[in-house]
């Protein structure tokens, strides 16, 4: 699991890479919630472009990072999710709380 | 239950072996040729239900998680995940969607429902203090080649 964190003008970008379970949701929900914390971006975006394999604990990651950074002022996105992934996602009614294409 | 081939394989509840044993359902499973959409519906269900093992059954210990799977005539995939940890004192709640025990975690309590949606059946038997055992089934789809 790899994550690189790109900033902007307009926000920052957060490319994910690899497969999103329990054990990985751990270390990326900490790097995340650092750089939230410490930036503050006006807006996140979590590029799913290179996400191999989501389960529910993705679920958790999305809103979590939702919850944390719109206490900090910004909102989250979460871009070029695959098919299957949207169907873990549509199961949680997330997409009504993050934009999610 | 007519079983065509099957292998059992057991591993320590670490999370670590979440992947792991997605990997060794993967593997099995390519000799049923599967869809890409079928393989990524049981991928994701094992790793629910080993996940709920390690999060859940042995919450604060360690224990074994043992994976079953079987490949049946008529392309029908049964799948067997058995812990022996604190099991579950209400079935009927913990498959509630949203219903979770570990908020800490960020669990989101979804567990159950992507099983119950991505397999054909499911089933879950658990008794305090002895262990849960979930058994899936889904048949897959004939296509060409």
């Amino acid at each position: 699991m790899k994550m690189e964190i790109k900033t902007g003008s307009g926000g920052a970008t957060a490319l994910l890479s690899g497969e999103i379970d329990h054990h990985n949701a751990k270390e990326l929900r900490s790097q995340l919630d650092k750089f939230i914390i410490s930036v503050q971006p006006a807006l996140l975006v979590m590029d799913f472009k290179n996400i191999t394999f989501m389960d529910s604990s993705g679920i958790g990651l999305i809103m979590g990072r939702s919850k944390l950074i719109r206490e900090c002022g910004g909102c989250l996105e979460v871009r070029n999710t695959q098919p299957y992934i949207r169907r873990v996602l549509r199961l949680s009614g997330i997409e009504r709380i993050v934009k999610i294409t | 239950m007519e079983v065509l081939n099957e292998i059992k394989f057991t591993m320590p509840s670490l999370s670590v072996n979440e992947a792991t044993a997605r990997a060794v359902v993967s593997s099995f499973l390519i000799q049923a040729d599967p869809t890409v959409e079928e393989l990524s519906d049981i991928r994701t269900a094992v790793s629910e239900a080993v996940t709920n093992a390690v999060v859940h059954g042995y919450r604060n210990s360690k224990g074994s998680v043992e994976l079953t799977v079987k490949l049946l005539k008529d392309r029908e995939i049964y799948i067997r995940i058995k812990d022996k940890g604190c099991g579950i004192s209400d079935i009927k709640q913990a498959m509630e969607p949203l219903f979770t025990t570990a908020p800490e975690e960020e669990r989101s309590g979804l567990g159950f429902s992507v099983m119950e949606s991505f397999m054909d059946k499911l089933k879950v038997k658990s008794a305090v203090g002895k262990g849960t055992t979930v058994v899936m089934r889904k048949r897959l789809s004939l296509h060409e080649n």
